[in-house]
């Protein structure tokens, strides 16, 4: 048996041919190019002293690295109307409460959709699903009365409490409940009294730990890169993002330490994603749609 | 019908109506209500909600100050008939949708299939390549200084330091550049959660599937993707059409971001943008609700077409 299945074996790797291999890895090479090299880019303009980032013919890499684009970012943060803390903090809170409470009450319906029956339930995960075929601009207008008429606008609620809900965030928590959480381990909890509470907390989420983590970052990212909201307009209660796209709207003087800002906006969802990459496959793993 | 299926029930459930044996189940369930009560309720209120308004609104004049009057079709009738703008804002859309959506998919597609045979390290980097442009927030408006009108810009430099223009390029502001520049920094952000999804379905495929198609006769790579990879991976497909295509109708963002608002002679001019301008800048809310409403439509009903589509596949 053992043999015969090493034949098999070898016989999957006959089925790659050299011209395939070369071809794959050409395509794969352009495509890696335009990517990264982008990227690269802008990681080289933010390190550019003023003459190399206004020279003829332009280059492409830096030859003298330094970081006083950096420097002049965080003077200019200092030139803000609203201490620039203020515009830190609002982001932190938000990206804080908004995921916790995207995490919490998420898991909480996946792991009633995935595991109770429950007259309605179907319907309900059916609705969810459906709304991951239409972008939320759609509905930006009425939300906006809807938050009028609750009387959120220019609070923090108008950006923390509509991030308790995301349905991709659903979506991915009870795919992957179904798959990974054992019936059988929940039913014996049942028999042994635990309330449905007490399963759902003690047994299943530390079972789908994979997919809190990818619920958190997909939260956290949609928040931290939040710029500018129509829900918000007291200075005072703006983000991050927005304040870094103001200083930089300055015209092209700027644009060292526009480079330098997008670095480090992006940097922290890079790192987040980094830490956390082979959890997210994970959760995508279940990610399919069945019907 | 129902008589005979309710018929049917009662006696399975013990002389019970089904509404009765539905009220039993409920109370039986009260938990799990509870359990999905604040999701459900924050749901409705702001995604079904607005939807739902949308609808109503859009047969109406209202304009957040005065009392909306009820005008039936109106707002339609003019969408189609009367505004040009509106007209070429959904050509644009169907252009941009048509080619991005599916060139997003088959990137991240074949994108995930090359590196699937990758030793995890390299390929946690090269997932982290693709996928990093997508997560990074306005990273693409470095495009806008590759692209730069002037000759600090570096392709407008290039091209006039090798000879090749002899002077700039006004690639945003000119009518014949602006889509295909928008719709290249798409596609550049598109490696999303659809391409995360196909990296998941590849991985999870059994060895054991690939073993026994080669005993049938599977001769390349190219067969065993059509055969077998595609098939057994089609719960993520499906999950990854929906993902690209409603992210290939709410571009927007990246348009005013890299062209201003509004674009060149309307040039990049989308449905989405239309919206934003009758909703958030005139604030005629009637008028634009029916875009929205109109919007709706086009996004469900693409992804319900291709998901019946890919259903298909390999039956």
């Amino acid at each position: 048996m053992a043999k015969k299945l090493r034949t098999r074996k070898h016989k999957v790797v006959l089925n790659r041919s050299a011209g395939g291999d070369l071809g794959i890895t050409v395509m794969l090479g352009l495509l890696g190019v335009f990517m990264f090299l982008p990227m690269v880019y802008v990681v080289m303009q933010s390190l550019k002293p003023l003459d190399e980032l206004f020279m003829f013919p332009p280059r492409f890499y830096v030859v003298n690295p330094t970081f006083n684009n950096f420097k002049d970012l965080f003077s200019l943060m200092n030139t803000s109307m609203v201490p620039f803390s203020r515009y830190i903090f609002n982001t932190v809170f938000t990206s804080v409460t908004g995921t916790t409470g995207n995490l919490f009450f998420s898991s909480l319906a996946a792991y009633a959709l995935a595991k109770i029956k429950f007259p309605g339930g179907k319907m309900m995960f059916t609705t969810v699903r459906t709304s991951l075929m239409f972008h939320s601009t759609v509905t930006t207008i009425t939300s906006f009365i809807i938050m009028s008429t609750l009387k959120m606008v220019d609070t923090y609620f108008a950006i923390i409490v509509p991030a308790f809900c995301t349905s991709l965030g659903l979506y991915l928590m009870k795919q992957f409940m179904e798959t990974n959480v054992s019936d059988a381990v929940l039913e014996s909890a049942r028999l042994d009294g635990a309330s449905e509470m007490k399963t759902f907390w003690v047994i299943a989420m530390p079972m789908v730990k994979p997919a809190w983590l990818t619920l958190i970052i997909y939260s956290f990212q949609g928040l931290w890169n939040a710029g500018a909201s129509i829900y918000i307009h007291s200075e005072q209660l703006k983000s991050f993002n927005y304040a870094i796209n103001q200083i930089v709207a300055g015209g092209i003087r700027r644009s060292g330490a526009s480079a330098a800002s997008t670095v480090i906006m992006m940097m922290v969802p890079i790192l987040v994603f980094v830490i956390t990459q082979s959890n997210i496959i994970e959760t995508m793993g279940s990610s399919g749609m069945k019907d | 019908m129902s008589q005979k299926t309710a018929q049917k029930k009662a006696v399975a459930r013990k002389d019970m109506s089904k509404l009765q044996w539905t009220w039993k189940e409920m109370k039986r369930n009260w938990v799990a209500y509870a359990m999905v009560a604040p999701f459900m309720i924050l749901f409705t209120v702001f995604t079904v909600l607005p939807v739902l308004l949308s609808i109503v609104i859009s047969f109406t004049d209202f304009n957040l100050l005065e009392m909306p009057n009820f005008i039936f079709m109106q707002n339609y009738i003019t969408l189609f008939f009367d505004d040009d703008i509106f007209l070429l804002a959904a050509q644009n859309t169907f252009v941009f949708a048509v080619i991005v959506g599916p060139a997003s998919y088959l990137m991240s597609l074949l994108v995930a299939w090359f590196i699937n045979e990758l030793g995890p390290r390299i390929r946690a980097i090269v997932t982290l390549v693709f996928y990093a442009p997508s997560i990074s927030g306005q990273v693409y408006l470095i495009w806008g200084t590759l692209f730069s009108g002037d000759a600090y810009g570096w392709v407008n430099g290039t091209l006039l330091n090798l000879g090749l223009i002899s002077e700039e390029i006004q690639f945003f502001q000119n009518a014949e550049y602006v889509m295909p520049l928008c719709i290249v920094v798409s596609l550049w952000t598109s490696l999303g959660t659809s391409f995360l999804s196909f990296i998941a379905g590849l991985q999870g495929i059994d060895r054991s599937l690939y073993e026994a198609a080669a005993v049938d006769g599977i001769r390349n790579r190219w067969q065993e993707l059509w055969y077998v990879t595609l098939p057994t991976m089609k719960p993520q497909l499906m999950f990854g059409a929906i993902m690209s295509i409603t992210a290939s109708f709410g571009f927007g963002g990246v348009v005013t971001a890299l062209c201003g608002f509004p674009s060149v002679d309307y040039a990049a001019h989308t449905i989405m943008h239309h919206l934003e301008d009758y909703g958030g800048q005139r604030f005629e809310t009637g008028y634009a609700s029916a875009i929205a409403v109109v919007l709706f439509a086009v996004m469900i009903g693409a992804n319900t077409l291709v998901k019946n589509i890919i259903s298909k596949v390999g039956q």
